[in-house]
């Protein structure tokens, strides 16, 4: 039925595009690079193909009865109005399934939330409207804007296609390096109202509030460039306030800090 | 007792009608007139928050921003909100109680006629202010409808109104939840029990209680949210020694059970309409109180599953995700009983039966995500994400906004004494339910896509399905003017019979159509037998 649904859309949609350069369909939720991001996906699928099979079979019942219940086929209405059976199964079968999926679900959350011995602390703080980032270990610091181009091209009726601009809204000038493979831990807070720090590759949504210091972690297993955005409503420019997380390799992110500061007055302890 | 009755009696004889012109309206006491009178406005208040909502829309319909600056923006997605839960959702249902439930119950009116028309004068005052802030200094709220501080405290000249609206919008919805109980309690027929009360009148009566147990809780907080602002007091406020995720905790403990006030009323004309059209009685009528009761205990805690994101302790998330999952049981129960009511029935599809169908197809859709959303590590992906907003749409407009088109098509005949045109009805029928799920379906692969809730513009990625949403958007509000046109000619049809369908279940089928201004001036003796006393 969904998938059906989908490919009806997918249709619509290609003919209702304008031909300009389309990026990729995103359907569904990125399997992201971690471990607990895959995990996440997983269960994700799990549910929905529990939410599926569940529809299948409530949505086929309710269909074939549509067809074959009806007056006009000359039906005598039954007259029943209770079955203990039917009740109790239908009510039991759904808490043997919730069990079956409560069980791997708060396996998950558990590690989601074990953020013990980490091999490096961010703290990134949230301001109206970009982010700063500081490295504990290593004692320096930075804001992250949305990138130029993008915020030339984000004005009213800017005259700039954004099609054009290579990641538009989702790129900025200082990115957030991570080494691959080490666990990393991140302490978020706020300076002024709530944000919220959101990579879906990496699986991590945690809200940045004033006054508190909220803690996740991530361990990101292959290199790359992953996005997201500020997901907690924070103003008028809520919508411009990008996170760009490099992975890169262990030589590159000790290069990384040790050019950022040493050339880099900006970085240096903030 | 006998005295009450005997005064009622007495009065019984002087037939008096309606008053003449404004007055009938300004100081209407009769439940018919101020059920029309709640329900005429929500219509309208739908009108103004689908227009806002087109605004956003046209403003999502391609990347870049074309239309409006992102802080109209926000404020267009705050106003929609407001309007539509406040406005629009929550008085059709109390609409519909008020022109259904003494009918129902067999009572002459509701129970205190005067707090009625107090509670619907209310409302527009209150939809007054909230709308004039969109010409204040600083614009209307923009907050977003859940005002979390320390955000909401930056809203300019709104904020008092913002907060005094929302307080006349508690004042009203608790006297009219005051005025439901007292009616269902003391003003039933004699030999009504409780377990024989229609489904309608029971989930009414739930939501009644859900209303007086929360309204005073949103009260409460965006009361702190005033001090915080003008009398130097810190609850929210970090600054100050204040927690910002307070106003969270107490603010979903209103929203949540808000969000089953906005749907029981829906379960109940849903339970009212599929026994009809199939013929049949309701299957596991019992069942269906209780599973509605369950829902009710339920929502009260469950609220921090809005807040997995915001740093709860382990045991927190585990017991919210763990209790959120647990609605899923009676919830299906429902959804359960409805389809075997229609199993082995004889169904015809007249508009009500057809928004009530596409009720338990959709509001079904929008209950799976609604199970995603309670498996919290999924839910940490979903959060605040377009998916969440496919969800509570799906819920919300092809979930409760249908149930209210089917009552509204199924009582319709007994309110004018005519019938609707019928075709049209169904060319309303259909053009909504493609428009809508053109609307709110391909948000779900939005939000999975990483695509945030509540921002003006967007990546490119996202182009294609916001496009789609976008024309699904004005499929549905175009789709609206039929019903407009249907509504206006209500009176053009053939009249209506007393009985309207095909042996339909309740009193309220029992007396004339169109109901005459006062019924039931005493009360039924005996009760008309319900569908499964029939057959016995």
């Amino acid at each position: 039925m969904l998938r059906q649904l989908l490919l009806i859309l997918t249709t619509l949609a290609a003919t209702a595009g304008t031909g300009t350069a389309r990026a990729d369909w995103g359907l569904n939720m990125p399997e992201g690079v971690t471990e607990l991001s895959k995990e996440t996906y997983d269960l994700h699928m799990l549910i929905f193909w529990v939410c599926v099979w569940i529809g299948v079979v409530v949505f086929g019942v309710m269909i074939y009865s549509i067809f074959a219940h009806r007056k006009s086929r000359g039906v005598t209405p039954a007259t029943f109005s209770h079955s203990t059976l039917a009740e109790v199964l239908w009510t039991a079968v759904p808490v043997v399934i919730l069990l079956a999926l409560a069980v791997p679900t708060a396996k998950t959350l558990v590690r989601l939330e074990d953020s013990r011995d980490p091999d490096l602390t961010i703290v990134a703080t949230g301001y109206q409207w970009k982010w700063h980032y500081r490295y504990q270990d290593e004692d320096m610091g930075f804001y992250s804007s949305l990138s130029l181009d993008s915020l030339e091209a984000r004005r009213k009726q800017s005259g700039i296609d954004p099609f054009s601009v290579e990641n538009y809204l989702l790129d900025v000038d200082n990115p957030v390096v991570v080494p691959v493979g080490k666990k990393v831990r991140l302490l978020l807070t706020s300076n002024d109202v709530l944000h919220a720090w959101w990579v879906p590759d990496l699986a991590i949504k945690k809200d940045a509030i004033p006054g508190i210091i909220n803690e996740t972690w991530f361990k990101a297993e292959q290199v790359g460039t992953y996005r997201g955005q500020c997901a907690e409503l924070c103003g008028k420019d809520h919508g411009y306030m990008p996170i760009v997380v490099e992975v890169v390799d262990e030589d590159a992110y000790q290069a990384w800090v040790d050019t950022r500061k040493a050339d880099d007055p900006q970085f240096a302890a903030r | 007792m006998s005295t009450i009755a005997a005064e009622v009696n007495d009065h019984a004889h002087d037939d008096h009608g309606p008053a003449k012109g404004i007055k009938r309206w300004l100081f209407a006491t009769n439940h018919k007139d101020i059920g029309t009178m709640y329900l005429i406005f929500s219509f309208a208040m739908f009108l103004i928050g689908g227009l806002m909502a087109l605004v956003i829309r046209s403003e999502l319909f391609q990347p870049g921003l074309q239309f409006v600056h992102p802080e109209f923006f926000n404020q267009m997605t705050t106003m929609h909100a407001l309007i539509m839960v406040f406005g629009a959702v929550m008085p059709a249902f109390v609409g519909l109680a008020n022109w259904m439930i003494p009918m129902m119950v067999g009572a002459p009116d509701m129970a205190l006629p005067r707090m009625n028309n107090w509670s619907f004068w209310i409302l527009p005052v209150a939809f007054g202010i909230l709308l004039s802030t969109l010409w204040m200094d600083g614009g209307a709220p923009a907050s977003g409808w859940t005002m979390y501080p320390p955000l909401v405290l930056q809203t300019g000249d709104a904020f008092p109104f913002l907060i005094f609206s929302v307080h006349l919008m508690g004042i009203s919805s608790i006297m009219g939840a005051i005025n439901i109980i007292v009616t269902i309690m003391n003003m039933r027929a004699p030999s009504m029990s409780l377990l024989r009360m229609p489904i309608f009148v029971w989930t009414w009566l739930i939501t009644a209680y859900l209303l007086i147990a929360v309204m005073p809780v949103l009260a409460g907080a965006v009361t702190m949210l005033l001090t915080d602002q003008f009398f130097g007091t810190s609850f929210f406020l970090a600054a100050g020694g204040g927690d910002p995720v307070m106003f969270q905790h107490i603010f979903w403990f209103f929203g949540h059970p808000e969000v089953y006030i906005m749907i029981l009323p829906a379960f109940g004309v849903v339970s009212e309409i599929i026994p009809t059209f199939a013929r049949k009685p309701l299957f596991g009528r019992d069942s269906m109180i209780y599973a509605a009761s369950c829902i009710a205990f339920l929502s009260f805690i469950v609220w921090a599953h809005h807040m997995f994101t915001v740093g709860m302790p382990l045991s927190g998330q585990l017991f919210f995700m763990f209790a959120t999952m647990l609605i899923a049981v009676p919830t299906g129960v429902k959804v359960f009983n409805w389809v075997a009511t229609m199993w082995k029935g004889a169904m015809t599809f007249e508009t009500p039966m057809l928004f009530a169908l596409a009720f338990v197809f959709l509001f079904t859709i929008g209950g799976f995500s609604g199970l995603m959303l309670a498996i919290t590590p999924a839910d940490i992906q979903y959060h605040d994400s377009y998916f969440v907003v496919a969800h509570f749409h799906y819920v919300l407009v092809p979930g409760s906004v249908f149930a209210i088109m089917a009552g509204v098509y199924y009582w319709l005949p007994k309110w004018t004494g005519y019938m609707y045109n019928e075709s049209l009805g169904k060319l309303h029928f259909w053009t909504s339910t493609i428009f809508v799920n053109l609307t709110f379906f391909p948000m779900h692969f939005l939000g999975l896509a990483g695509m945030p809730r509540r921002i003006p513009d967007y990546s490119t990625q996202f182009a294609d399905f916001n496009m789609i949403a976008s024309i699904g958007a004005f499929g549905f509000g175009l789709s609206q003017l039929i019903l407009i046109y249907v509504l206006l000619t209500a009176k053009k049809g053939v009249p209506a019979t007393d009985a309207v369908w095909d042996n339909p279940e309740g009193l309220e089928w029992t007396v004339p159509s169109p109901a005459p201004f006062h019924t039931f001036d005493t009360p039924p003796e005996v009760l008309p037998p319900l569908k499964h006393e029939q057959h016995a």
